[in-house]
């Protein structure tokens, strides 16, 4: 058969650069055009922002330009938002419908498999700071400097790798029927405890100080921090605690993994 | 019934069966025990699988089919005993590039389109089938730029047939390849499977379809409950469940009938009587010579199908 003779022809090396690459690309292809994931994980932070930030563009509090804390607030609920579902949601499910497994008798490297899921998890969140930073700009009357941007995105990206690990230990945990609903009940309520939606100062004085023991409260302490409107706790704390949270979501993901693995 | 079409068939042994066996195997397990908690999926299993055939691993559901090509792909290690794929660890890198497999998988990626699955898959491995050949091969032309969630159930079947091939693998393990296609399509993989053998390609599939093994295979090992209870070409297991079947008018007798030599059952069916018998040819010549009246003579391999419900009968 000629397709033998072929094959004989191409060079015999896979370029494992090559493997990330396309596994990335093809990662986040699928997610695009997954409406329900780029349509709600994009559309959500935008919408809340638009009604809640842009309607408080001339509020300022003691120094604070409201539109402005919020961009902060919502960036961090947008960049959550993808990295938990699009890592939860679509881990789970395929390791549920056996998929996983087929690649994992290829000669895939699992690696390439996990870089592809958290750098569109971090491309997604970066397109969503992006797309509420202009918003921000142009209709709240929000100033940033050049370096304020960079640092933003920056953050993003930091705090998308951070929660692509929570989003690795929900997919391992929680079957993939019910993956959606659980990271609802986690995301959700974190987020409003951490003041990304309303501004912490707002809420109850002892529901103020449960916020720290969340994640999410960190990243945003960190993502405020750039426009010099984070708490008084040292942001070193805040990394240590975010960085803190990530080793432990990947250490006990890696423990489950390993206990499946010899189940298996 | 399907199988009684295969009526006449001739018992020769494999053209080049005893070439074969005397190669090296290309993946054996070898003595291999697994355990699921408490359940034991496979009890001291040997089996292997030799250069360029196509062996059908047949068997009743929780026999220990897919537990036993998980293990010939690394997927799993066993409780104990040993598992080898081209001489070395299903486990590494580099035997998992020389092997292609097509698993039960319920849903993949819906929203790639059937060239970006075979593109991604292909950049795995060192030595990939161009892509105008997977497509050829696995049937996919004209359907290459839609969507996987948009195909049929067989088109999606004959996309996770494509995805095994990318890699121009020299082994190919197919688990239950042909479940929800048309008769038409079933029969197009299988002159495709057929194909890859001929260019040396080892095939292991699991089926549930016996015609399917039947006229694929060229061994069939039966597994029930983690063991190998019967493995050889598809008409000698079929022999083995008591000869061919020899349907006809008579007026002999069922007694004379039972006397005659290799006769294992006699049988009654309406007008006809029917004689199972292991040497048919010598048993019909008897007949004629006794019978001048004898009419409406068929003779039938028995069905694959019943071989097998007789072998897994406990």
């Amino acid at each position: 058969m000629s397709t033998a003779a072929t094959a004989i022809s191409l060079p015999a090396t896979s370029n494992p650069a090559r493997i990330y690459a396309k596994e990335a690309k093809y990662e986040f292809i699928k997610l695009i055009r997954t409406r329900s994931f780029s349509l709600a994980t994009i559309g959500f932070p935008v919408m809340l922002y638009v009604l809640f930030g842009i309607a408080n563009r001339h509020t300022f509090e003691s120094g604070i330009h409201l539109a402005k804390y919020m961009l902060a607030g919502y960036a961090c609920f947008g960049l959550i938002g993808s990295a938990l579902f699009g890592i939860g949601v679509g881990l789970s499910s395929d390791l549920a419908a056996g998929w996983l497994e087929l690649k994992r008798s290829s000669p895939m490297p699992v690696a390439a498999y996990l870089f592809a899921k958290c750098a569109s998890a971090a491309a997604f969140g970066l397109i969503i700071v992006t797309i509420l930073t202009i918003i921000g700009i142009s209709f709240g009357d929000v100033h940033l400097t050049s370096a304020e941007i960079v640092k933003m995105l920056g953050v993003t990206f930091a705090g998308s790798i951070s929660f692509a690990s929570m989003g690795l230990l929900i997919a391992l945990l929680v079957p993939a029927t019910a993956a959606p609903g659980i990271i609802n009940l986690i995301y959700l309520p974190m987020s409003f405890l951490s003041g990304l939606w309303v501004p912490i100062k707002f809420m109850p004085h002892w529901l103020q100080g449960f916020a720290p023991l969340l994640p999410t409260y960190h990243l945003s302490q960190i993502m405020l921090s750039i426009f010099h409107y984070n708490d008084s706790i040292s942001l070193t704390t805040h990394w240590n605690a975010l960085i803190g949270f990530t080793l432990l979501m990947l250490g006990i993901s890696r423990l489950i993994f390993h206990r499946k693995e010899q189940n298996a | 019934m399907p199988l009684t079409a295969l009526a006449y068939e001739t018992e020769a042994v494999p053209t080049n069966g005893p070439q074969i066996a005397h190669r090296q195997p290309v993946a054996s397990l070898t003595g291999v025990t697994k355990r699921y908690g408490n359940a034991l999926a496979l009890d001291r299993l040997n089996l292997s699988l030799r250069p360029g055939e196509i062996v059908a691993l047949l068997g009743p559901n929780g026999a220990g089919k897919s537990t036993a090509i998980k293990l010939l792909l690394g997927l799993i290690a066993p409780t104990s005993g040993s598992t080898r794929v081209f001489g070395s660890d299903p486990r590494e890198a580099a035997t998992r590039t020389r092997v292609g497999a097509m698993l039960q998988v319920s849903r993949i990626t819906e929203m790639l389109k059937v060239r970006e699955h075979l593109d991604l898959f292909r950049s795995y491995y060192p030595n990939p089938l161009p892509i105008a050949d997977i497509l050829r091969i696995a049937q996919l032309q004209g359907i290459e730029e839609r969507l996987f969630g948009q195909l049929s159930g067989g088109q999606k079947q004959r996309v996770l047939f494509a995805l095994a091939l990318c890699g121009n693998p020299d082994l190919i393990f197919l688990d239950e390849p042909t479940v929800g296609m048309d008769i038409e399509a079933r029969r197009g993989l299988w002159s495709e499977i057929r194909l890859l053998a001929a260019t040396g390609k080892t095939v292991l599939l699991t089926t549930h379809y016996l015609e399917e093994a039947d006229a694929l295979a060229d061994r069939i090992i039966v597994i029930n409950k983690g063991r190998v209870i019967c493995e050889g070409t598809p008409a000698e297991i079929k022999r083995n469940s008591g000869g061919r079947r020899i349907r006809c008018h008579t007026s002999l007798s069922a007694e004379v009938l039972q006397s005659l030599p290799s006769v294992t059952n006699v049988e009654h069916s309406g007008e006809a009587t029917i004689v199972t018998a292991i040497h048919a040819e010598n048993v019909v010549r008897e007949m004629l010579r006794r019978d001048e009246t004898l009419s409406g003579l068929e003779i039938a391999s028995p069905a694959l199908e019943d071989a097998f419900l007789a072998l897994t009968k406990n």
